[in-house]
């Protein structure tokens, strides 16, 4: 039976000082209504279930636990998560799984600008869109886009994965289209399962690092 | 930061309670913008009587406009005045005053301070009518003062909010006041409000105006925009700053964050999006 904590009777920091105590593994959250910071800084294997739209930053740092948002989240959900899943069932704000070195995160619905910018390990699986500038400095990990990819892709992308099956609008500089081999087409298999997905991994085109940008080039040597 | 929020009603049902629910939204965006505050509203028949010329002020005092006006209406609403006169007229008797909006049908208030107790100071919950913007201010460009809060109006019914800042404004001031457009204030925000009421008085429509101020401006923005029959969203390029829209068959409505639209009443059937960048948005009356 999931502990109740409501929102609309108590303030979120009490909400999330009760999940870093975590006397429960099974948590339902009411009454959101666009809170900032719900379920942040857990660091046990806990479930929580959100149940409406929240603010920014929801699940961030996360460690361990299965969040889910059975609604919209706004700005920088999961942002810097360790490990655990977050979900998102409805669309997602501009940075989600910001910095994320590790984990899962899931978004059923779209994800807008700069999706995983700079993730560092954190793999993200959205099943619409996203914005512009998504993996933007992506160092690590995979993003999964199961429908369009917005302007500059993986601009400035260091060794991140990306996936699209649908269009790309255009891809930043550094970021090119590769071929797709067969421990590719195994481990985007795997991440579509994790996320619960049954989309086909030949339908995806993947996506990475040229390499040219940051890596010094001898040429230049003559400067110092 | 700053936080914007507005609400365009489609359903009449609703215009009683514009006040209470803009107050009631602009509440959830204090933190964005302890400052300062202001909204503009339009079709309320106390504060803007229909076919009746008003004209919202700065600077002075119903008891002022008693002594220089006689017998004209004028009503005090925190730091404003809100005053039923020509703006001519009102130039021509209280030069020292500041006009910070005119037209018929709406009302600009503004004031310093926090944004709870402005509404409350407005009266802003007992206000009717079909459409509101309101905006909580973070000062970055200009001084904390009512004459720097948004709204900016500047053109006949028009009224302009902005969250973000706008890097070239000096040049655009420069170029506007060559052309003979005169300014008010340093702010940045008031030089985006100046364009576009330049450009509507040349013949653009809102859409082409918005386009044109995209195009030239540069700097981050989330720009919400009324005029005396329309409603307009647009954001910058890279959509720096936050916004989301929600629509449903009895009202649009604009915030900074979905917890200021929460508020609203049919929020859990709204239909509910960001703005793209650069994409210029338009619900009219």
């Amino acid at each position: 039976m999931a502990t109740l904590i409501d929102l609309a009777e108590s303030p979120v920091r009490e909400l999330n000082q009760a999940l870093h105590e975590a006397p429960s593994a099974s948590w339902r959250v009411l009454n959101p209504r666009g809170a900032h910071a719900v379920a942040c800084g857990i660091r046990d294997n806990l479930t929580v279930d959100v149940e409406g739209h929240v603010g920014y930053y929801c699940a961030g740092m996360n460690q361990h636990a299965t969040v889910t948002v059975h609604g919209n989240a706004g700005t920088g959900v999961a942002e810097n998560m360790m490990s655990g899943t977050v979900r998102v069932r409805g669309n997602a704000s501009q940075s989600a799984g910001a910095t994320g070195h590790g984990g899962l995160l899931v978004i059923d619905g779209d994800a807008s600008a700069r999706c995983g910018i700079s993730m560092k390990g954190v793999d993200i699986v959205v099943g619409g869109n996203v914005g512009h500038m998504s993996a933007f400095m992506g160092q690590a990990g995979r993003l999964v886009v199961c429908g369009d990819a917005g302007e500059a892709l993986g601009d400035s992308l260091y060794e991140a994965r990306i996936y699209v099956r649908g269009t790309v609008k255009s891809l930043g500089a550094d970021c090119v289209e590769k071929e797709m081999r067969a421990e590719h087409l195994a481990e985007l298999a795997e991440l579509l399962k994790a996320a619960e997905r049954d989309e086909d991994p030949a339908g995806f085109r993947r996506y990475g690092s040229a390499r040219q940008l940051y890596h010094f080039k001898v040429d230049n040597t003559a400067a110092y | 930061m700053c936080g914007i929020v507005g609400l365009h009603l489609r359903e009449p049902s609703l215009e009683p309670r514009l006040g209470e629910l803009l107050a009631a939204m602009l509440g959830q965006v204090v933190e964005r913008g302890p400052d300062s505050a202001g909204v503009a509203v339009y079709g309320d028949p106390w504060l803007s009587p229909p076919g009746q010329a008003v004209v919202s002020l700065l600077g002075t005092s119903k008891a002022e406009v008693a002594t220089a006006l006689p017998g004209t209406v004028a009503i005090d609403a925190d730091a404003t005045t809100v005053v039923h006169a020509g703006v001519d007229q009102l130039a021509a008797a209280l030069p020292e005053a500041t006009v910070i909006g005119s037209g018929e049908g709406f009302a600009v208030l503004k004031g310093a301070g926090n944004p709870v107790a402005l509404a409350e100071s407005f009266g802003l919950a007992d206000v009717t009518g079909w459409q509101g913007i309101g905006h909580t201010r973070m000062a970055t460009e200009s001084a904390v003062t009512p004459e720097g809060a948004h709204p900016f109006s500047v053109g006949a019914g028009q009224c302009l909010v902005h969250n973000g800042s706008f890097a070239n404004h000096a040049t655009i001031r420069r170029e506007l006041r060559a052309q003979g457009v005169e300014f008010d204030s340093e702010n940045d925000s008031e030089v985006g409000a100046r364009f576009i009421a330049h450009h509507l008085a040349q013949g653009a429509d809102l859409e082409k105006a918005l386009k044109l101020l995209c195009e030239r401006f540069d700097g981050f923005y989330t720009l919400l925009v009324s005029t005396g029959d329309s409603f307009a969203v647009v954001r910058d390029a890279i959509a720096c700053k936050p916004a989301l829209v929600a629509e449903t068959d009895a009202w649009v409505a604009m915030a900074s964050e979905y917890r200021a639209l929460d508020v609203l009443p049919g929020i859990e059937n709204a239909r509910i999006f960001e703005p793209e960048p650069e994409e210029v948005y338009v619900w009219r009356r």
